[in-house]
Parts: structure tokens; sequence; C-alpha cells
């Protein structure tokens, strides 16, 4: 059969099939329902969990920022709650201090200043790689955090801004005890994010990110911009977690100079180790996963919840090198193969 | 005979070594020159120096007369300067058609579209696998890299090379590391490359440089030793003493190392 195959299989049948594999990869793929079917599924099934479910929501939006530069473009980084702070300051100050409440066009300020943040920072540390760029990116993220420390008249310092003030949405929908209008402006926020996202990675620019993550060697002797490109997608990938932390801001009506910790750069990452990198649905796999043992160990104990997830972290890194959504790709091809 | 890339009087030093010492050297249209030497002559630097991935102590790199040795590695990859490694570097976790497919966005400036899906622009798949069906890949077309046997992947170095559609090609060892049952498949490719790009080959073989190559340069400890062509290079008794009977001399001065320190 596979002989045959071959023998009828001309040049151009060759063409036609290569062209339509590249031609289908970007096309919506029916399981790509799922993870939406789920979080709408979660509103109906846990209505009193949707406080819970906002901040899941909100934590797959931050790790989903994080796969474009690290799971696509291979950059590092320990600083990427450099970007979720400045998100959730901006909405904190334009609260609090400014009187602007209005959340929307919060989220809108939030993302152009953390993409200004992201740009600068980037035009500058994107020139490291590896461990330098580990340190130089840890150390924006502290400057930060130290700078608001030090104008802790404006921020608050680590109790957080008092009196912040979050209108409306869109002048009708409050932040009800429950958070069911948050869970659901959230989730549509999360869409539109994932569908740029999605965009950006099945791009040629997309492309170009995975060149540089594969072999940036070789990405400079075909031509490739290589400074800018990161750039852009460093740029692009802080405004997005800006939008995140100024969701977490709004929805909590409540910040504290704790957001730029070194913990929440690290925790988005082992989220996204945790649900798979470069794979855009390992943001939603981890993230969730994260958030959940999180939260179920701290219940359970809570004096050695983080135990529980360092296991879990070490298990994933022995067992499930690609993540969980990897793991469950090999399972799934394992039990495809034993069948046939 | 227009000179496609001149080089003019190049030096390089790592510190207080010397690695390339006033090198001059030209390509004309079409031209077919490999550059032959000793281990650590310096010939890698050379190319490095070409491309821009270094940069040179003192001296003129010229792209169609223009100055460029400023410029960068990326500019002078877009002005038609391409070149293979040694060792392979591919982007091993995607497949043979999307790393083409990759030189050739960068070549036109469609990496720089963020919006439109790449499977979009058939012109660039189709061309792609023109690359593919020229060097005998299209069968491989949608397999990962990595998977692919080395001698293929070195086929895969090649015509990423090619779908940058340069004017200057810098061919470093193509047939590294393939047994030799297989080199001839990249010899093949080698021969048969568009007569209007003006190629430079590093080779060891000397069946394939003399086969290959109209003009030789003979670079040794960093200079331009001699350079002719391959009758004129066979006949050099020089080259004979320095190059051709390396083996000879590579044993003498280790018999002599060997005496200094015992």
């Amino acid at each position: 059969m596979a002989a045959s195959d071959v023998t009828t299989a001309g040049p151009d049948d060759r063409r036609a099939r290569a062209r339509a594999f590249i031609e289908r990869r970007h096309r919506i793929r029916l399981g790509e329902i799922v993870p939406w079917l789920l979080i709408a599924a979660v509103f109906f099934i846990f209505p009193d969990r949707t406080t819970f479910g906002t901040q899941v929501l909100i934590a797959i939006m931050f790790a989903l920022s994080l796969d474009l530069i690290l799971g696509y473009a291979g950059i590092v980084t320990l600083g990427h709650a450099a970007f979720f702070g400045i998100g959730a300051y901006t909405v904190a100050i334009l609260s609090a201090r400014l009187g602007w409440g209005e959340p929307i066009s919060m989220l809108f300020a939030a993302a152009v200043l953390a993409g200004i943040g992201g740009l600068i920072s980037g035009w500058f540390l994107l020139r490291y790689r590896g461990l330098t760029l580990l340190m130089l990116t840890l150390a924006t993220a502290v400057l930060l955090q130290e700078f608001g420390n030090y104008r802790s008249d404006i921020t608050g310092g680590y109790d957080g801004v008092p009196g912040m003030e979050i209108w409306k949405l869109l002048g009708v929908f409050e932040n009800d005890l429950w958070g069911h209008n948050y869970y659901i402006y959230t989730a549509i926020v999360l869409f539109v994010v994932f569908i740029v996202v999605r965009h950006i990675i099945y791009s040629p620019f997309g492309q170009a990110l995975v060149g540089i993550r594969e072999n940036v060697r070789r990405m400079h002797a075909i031509g490739s911009p290589v400074h800018r490109r990161l750039v852009i997608s460093y740029t692009i990938a802080a405004a997005i977690a800006g939008i995140a932390g100024a969701l977490f801001a709004e929805s909590t009506a409540y910040t504290t100079l704790g957001v730029f910790d070194f913990d929440n750069s690290a925790k988005v990452m082992v989220m996204l180790i945790l649900g798979g990198t470069g794979r855009l649905y390992g943001a939603f796999a981890g993230a969730t996963i994260y958030m959940i043992l999180e939260d179920e160990f701290s219940k359970a104990f809570p004096e050695y919840w983080q135990f529980g997830i360092g296991l879990v972290l070490v298990l994933t890194v022995l067992f499930a090198r690609r993540g969980l959504l990897g793991l469950f790709e090999d399972v799934a091809q394992y039990f495809r193969r034993s069948k046939s | 005979m227009t000179a496609v890339l001149q080089i003019e009087k190049l030096n390089r030093n790592f510190g207080a070594l010397k690695v390339t010492r006033d090198v001059d050297l030209t390509l004309e249209r079409g031209a077919r020159r490999a550059l032959i030497g000793p281990n650590g002559a310096g010939k890698t630097t050379l190319i490095n120096l070409i491309t821009g991935g270094l940069t040179p102590t003192s001296g003129r790199v010229l792209l169609n007369g223009e100055d460029i040795t400023k410029t960068s590695q990326a500019e002078r990859a877009r002005r038609g300067i391409a070149r293979t490694f040694q060792i392979n570097q591919l982007f091993r976790g995607i497949s043979v058609l999307e790393n083409i497919c990759l030189a050739i966005g960068e070549r036109t400036g469609a990496c720089n579209n963020l919006w439109r899906p790449a499977g979009a622009s058939a012109g660039i798949i189709d061309e792609a696998f023109g690359y593919l069906e020229s060097l005998r890949l299209a069968d491989d077309a949608l397999r990962l890299v990595r998977e692919l046997p080395y001698g293929r992947q070195r086929l895969v170095e090649i015509a990423i090379a090619l779908a940058q559609q340069p004017r200057v090609l810098l061919l470093d060892e193509p047939a590294a590391g393939v047994p030799s049952s297989e080199s001839h498949l990249i010899l093949d490719v080698v021969d048969s490359l568009d007569p209007e790009i003006a190629i430079l080959i590093i080779e060891h073989d000397m069946d394939v440089v003399f086969r290959f190559a109209r003009q030789i340069t003979v670079l040794v400890a960093g200079a331009v030793f001699t350079e002719g062509t391959p009758d004129e290079i066979k006949h050099n008794p020089q080259v004979r003493a320095v190059y051709l009977g390396e083996e000879v001399h590579g044993e003498q001065a280790a018999g002599q190392g060997a005496t200094h320190h015992g």
C-alpha cells in the first residue's frame, strides 16, 4: 500500500500535499473550542466560584503573554511581572489618584504603558541572551518595585493603593459580590487577546520568532533583523501582561507592590512550563492547573502548600518535559498506535 | 569581468593572534573559487569576515563596489551574501519546507507581517518547494529537519542559502561529516548551481577542489600563500610542500615537538 503510494505520487502531488499542510496549519481545529466551552461551563457549574475563576482567566492571559516570548521566540525572562505590575498600577493610579475609573479605557492605558515599558527595556536588554538576560530582566522588575517603594506617597507601597474606584462596566454592570460580571468581562478580553496572539503565531513574523528560537545564528545569516523582531514581540507580550495586570487590579480593586515580586515572575513561568511552552494552549492548561492546585493545597496544608506545587513541577520536568499538553499528546499517540 | 565581491587588505586579530593577515581576494560574477589551506589557516574566519559575523581589525569588504565593511550581517545577507555552515545551523524543530519558507520570508520582507497567516502565501510555498525539488529534497518537505539523516540535512543547509537568491555564495565544507558514499549527492548539487552566482568554497577533499574550482586560493597562517588555476596549484612545488604534503609536514612538526619536550 505504502509502496504504491510512492509510485503514484507525482511531483505535483507532493507539492500539493506540502502546500495543503502549510495552508491548513493556521486553520482553527475543532478541538480548539474545548477551552472556551470549559470557560463557559465553569460559569454555570460553579456560579459561586467565579471570583476565583476570574483570577484563573487573568493567570491564563499572563501566561499566554509569556508564551509568545518564551515559548515562541525563546526569550527567557524572570521579570515578566514588571509588565503585569505596570498594568496593575496604571489602573490603581488612574482610579485612586486621577479620578478616572472607566474599566475598558484603563485596559488600553495599561496596555500602552506596559508596552512602552517592554519597548524600552527590551530594546536595551534583548541584545543579551540566556543567563545574562535572566538576571537583567529580574533586575528590571526589582528596580520598578523599588521605585514604587521610593514613591510610596503615590503607590501606597506594600500596603497597597487606598481608595481605588472602578466605575461600572459600560456604565451598567457592577463588579458584583460573586464576580459574575467580571468573569464574563475577563473571558471576553482573554478571547480577544487570544485571537491576537494566535494570529501572530501563525503569521510569517511568528515563524521568524520560531526561527530565532531554533537557531539565532542562522537567522542572522539569512538576513533577519533579529533584534527588531525580538523587541516587537517583547513589546506585544508586555502590553498583554499589562492588560492582565489591569484586569487583576480592576477585579480586586486592590494592588500592592507585591505584584512586582520575583514570585510573580517565577509563578507565571512555572505555569507555562507546567502546561507546555510554545503550544498556545499550554498557558490555558498550566495556569488553570496551577491555580487550582495552589487553591487546594493551601486549603489542605496551609503551611506546606508550596511543597505540593514544587512536587508537581519536579514531576512535570522529569516525566513530561513538554508540559502536560505534551504528555497528553504522547499518551494519545501511544493509544492510537497500539490500536492500529 | 565584473567583481561582485572584493576584499582589500583584510586583517583580523584575536588579541595578539593574527588570524587574518592582509588578505586580498576577488570574486567575479559566476566565480568558482576554492579556498584551501591547512587546519587553522583562518578559512572559516575569512568567511565570517565576509558575511559580517566578525568585524575586521582593518581592511575593506566591497560588494558590487560598495563598501560594506561596517554593514551588519543581516543587511549583507539581504544584499546578496549567503553562506552555509561547516556544522549545520538549521531550524531543527520545524519542517524542511518551513526552513526554506523562512529564508524566503526574510528575503522578501514577508516576515514583517504579524497578521496574515504564513500559509496564505502560496507564492512562497511554491518557490520553497522549487528549491527542494532541485535539491531532491521534495520527499522530505514535511519532515522535521532533526529527523533527517545528516547527509540530507547538509542539503537543507544549501537549500536555505539558495532560497536567499544570493549573488555571492560561501560554502563552508558542504560535504563535511557526510559519508563518502553519499557525498557525491551533495557535490552534484554544488556542481549544478546557477552559473551566475559567485561561489567560494572551503573544501578539504582535493578531488572535489580540482573538479569544481576554476580558481584556487591557498591560505596559510592567515595570509594568502598563493592563488591560481587548479593546474598551477597542482604543480606548484611550494603548495605541495606546505599544503598537499601537510601530513608529512605535520608528522615532522610533531616529531620536533616531541624532541623539544623530551
